[in-house]
């Protein structure tokens, strides 16, 4: 069953064009998921917790990761994009009654919508003038957000959204809750290995190699910069309408410029155009604040301080090892995770008689 | 109409002070081409340092302010040397993100090492305002358009007139070619990272004096995109007039619109602003035109 591939023995075009064309790969696949389905057997409440913000990270980091490693077009706008997905998410919800299920796709479909809108300028301008434009969508949707009672109303632009239900089943504890998010997740983890490698994924991965030449190959600019844009929001809104579904709450605090950077450090950390190093980013993000406080919690009881007192220092400590790991892996590992993963795939390939 | 005019004049005092933050941010433009995201946490680290010296360690000002300079012109050094050396030639994401990172650990080392809570700078000028012509005019701001003009002067005519100002600008204008005459480039890039943390320095002062010292201090670096936008990324004298622009346009509009959308109009108009500038103009009404189209 460990055996690994000399040679292309594809007889069929079915076999040629598989996801997974080695049955190695097939069969880790087929373990991760089972793994994936088992994992609440395993977990206590808070565990699951973590897990299902690591997936919640995972969908929204995919679909920026589309934009910026596969498209190349930088973006500082994520995070008011899951924000608007959010927010309509507990619009669906709230004055329509709508089930989740409808929710996340409306979500979606609004954000690709308004991303597409604050796409636009990508067409005139590049680079870090787009990022710049980017950013301005962040606050001009934050500000629109916040400001129009219609969408956001109440207090501190806050929406409470009820329980979701499927088929009568309350989502109602953290294990369901991961069954609400796991599916979702796979989907959109599996919708992206095949859409990069699909005409649109090459099309979008021309534009970022050299724009000028995809343009005379035939690949429209115009359209597929827009649809990078549109694809990435709308992971970006089902992220955000998920996130409205976990926490029973929408509120634009959590998708401030703060979320935009954070999801750019996944990706860069994760690995710039690979689907698996988006998520290896999200886990590693979610992570680290955690084990921080465990780390820290754990120095500090050795001489003994109280948590009170190293509260503070620990969110400043945060805030220091998240920049430092930006800088770190761009100046290191520009290719992030997904690349170091790689490497012990290769060492092992061979092992125990490699070269 | 002294309404407005009271808005208008304090706001271009308020604009001066973006342009001040603008200039650091449009000369490390300018000489490396990085665009930095970072701009503001310099200043806050300004702002810090100035807050600590004079109200931590009792410094009185005549002191503390040569120290503040000293200090933020040698971290401008250390930031360019360390973090964004190994980054030259990389893509535009990376030195973007690089730039991001660097605020982070800018906030968070500044809040750990002087504290998270809001503090003032106090400096000898009067609180009551001068009214001339029926303008309130703010001493604070007053001063602050004061020292961001006359360092404003004092840059231009470094950059027009001295010979590291005429280093500066051929290095901005062909980096092989400026090799190739001799100059330094490396020192170049040091150098205008430390008058960018010497702009930041001072920028600190007067902003920490105006809104408080703390770590939201930092978001008059978001500010000053539109600011610089406006102007042209590559422009001084930009840099100056998209301040100066930014500064009125938020005061007047903050006047004229609050009070029927309920506030916030200040953090809204100039990305709008920005954004139509992109749209038509992104190159600013004084950066240099560099036409692509794809």
């Amino acid at each position: 069953m460990i055996n690994r591939e000399c040679g292309v023995y594809q007889t069929t075009y079915e076999d040629d064009m598989a996801l997974y064309p080695l049955p190695l790969a097939r069969y880790s696949t087929l373990g991760a998921v089972a793994i994936l389905l088992l994992l609440p057997l395993a977990l206590d409440s808070h565990a699951m917790s973590l897990a299902n913000l690591m997936l919640l990270a995972s969908i929204g980091a995919i679909g920026l990761n589309i934009l910026v490693g596969y498209t190349g077009q930088v973006s500082l706008g994520h995070g008011a994009f899951m924000m608007v997905g959010s927010y309509t998410a507990a619009l669906v919800t709230v004055r329509l009654g709508l089930p989740f299920w409808v929710g996340l796709p409306a979500g979606g479909a609004v954000a690709a919508l308004v991303g597409a809108f604050f796409g636009i300028p990508s067409l005139r301008i590049k680079g870090l003038y787009l990022a710049i434009a980017t950013l301005a969508g962040q606050f001009i949707i934050e500000w629109t957000i916040n400001h129009s009672t219609w969408i956001s109303g109440g207090v501190q632009s806050t929406i409470y959204v009820p329980t979701p239900t499927f088929l009568g089943w309350e989502i109602n504890s953290e294990y369901r809750r991961y069954f609400m998010v796991l599916p979702v997740a796979i989907v959109a983890y599996v919708a992206a290995l095949n859409l990069v490698r699909s005409r649109v994924g090459r099309a979008f991965i021309a534009v970022r190699d050299r724009d000028v030449a995809a343009e005379i190959i035939g690949v429209d600019i115009f359209r597929y910069k827009l649809l990078a844009f549109a694809v990435s929001s709308f992971y970006a809104g089902v992220a955000g309408a998920l996130w409205t579904y976990y926490l029973k709450i929408a509120n634009y605090e959590h998708f401030t410029l703060a979320t935009s950077v954070s999801y750019l450090a996944m990706i860069i950390i994760g690995g710039l155009g690979s689907v698996l190093g988006s998520v290896f980013g999200a886990v590693f993000i979610t992570l680290l604040p955690i084990v921080l406080v465990y780390v820290v919690e754990g120095g500090a009881a050795l001489f003994g301080f109280k948590y009170a007192a190293i509260a503070d220092f620990l969110a400043n400590l945060r805030l220091i090892i998240f920049g430092g790991l930006i800088i770190l892996f761009l100046a290191i590992e520009p290719e992030g995770l997904f690349r170091m993963w790689g490497n012990v795939k290769r060492y092992f390939r061979l092992w125990p008689y490699s070269y | 109409m002294a309404f407005f005019f009271d808005l208008f004049v304090n706001g271009l005092m308020i604009g001066s002070m973006y342009a001040l933050v603008a200039l650091g941010f449009v000369l490390i433009y300018k000489a490396t081409s990085v665009v930095n995201f970072a701009q503001g946490d310099l200043v806050m680290f300004g702002g810090y340092i100035a807050a600590a010296l004079v109200v931590l360690y009792k410094l009185p000002l005549a002191i503390a302010l040569p120290v503040l300079l000293g200090s933020m012109i040698a971290l401008g050094f250390i930031v360019e040397r360390g973090v964004l050396r190994p980054m030259v030639g990389q893509n535009v994401i990376s030195v973007v993100m690089v730039t991001i990172g660097l605020s982070q650990v800018f906030q968070g080392s500044a809040a750990m090492l002087w504290g998270a809570q809001t503090k003032s700078i106090p400096l000898p000028i009067p609180l009551e305002p001068y009214v001339i012509w029926e303008i309130y005019i703010s001493p604070v701001n007053l001063v602050a358009a004061l020292v961001s003009g006359v360092f404003l002067v004092a840059f231009a005519w470094f950059f027009r007139k001295s010979r590291m100002g005429i280093a500066m600008r051929a290095t901005a204008n062909d980096q092989q070619a400026a090799m190739a005459v001799g100059i330094n480039v490396r020192f170049i890039f040091a150098l205008s990272w430390a008058i960018a943390g010497l702009a930041a320095a001072l920028g600190g002062v007067l902003w920490g004096n105006l809104i408080g010292v703390d770590t939201q201090l930092a978001l008059v670096g978001l500010k000053v995109f539109p600011a610089v936008i406006l102007g042209g990324l590559d422009s001084v004298p930009g840099a100056l007039v998209g301040g100066l622009i930014i500064g009125a346009v938020e005061s007047v509009a903050a006047g004229y619109v609050d009070p029927y959308v309920g506030g916030g109009t200040k953090d809204f108009l100039p990305y709008v602003l920005m954004i139509l500038a992109l749209m038509v103009r992104p190159y600013g009404f004084f950066g240099r035109e560099i036409i692509e189209r794809v």
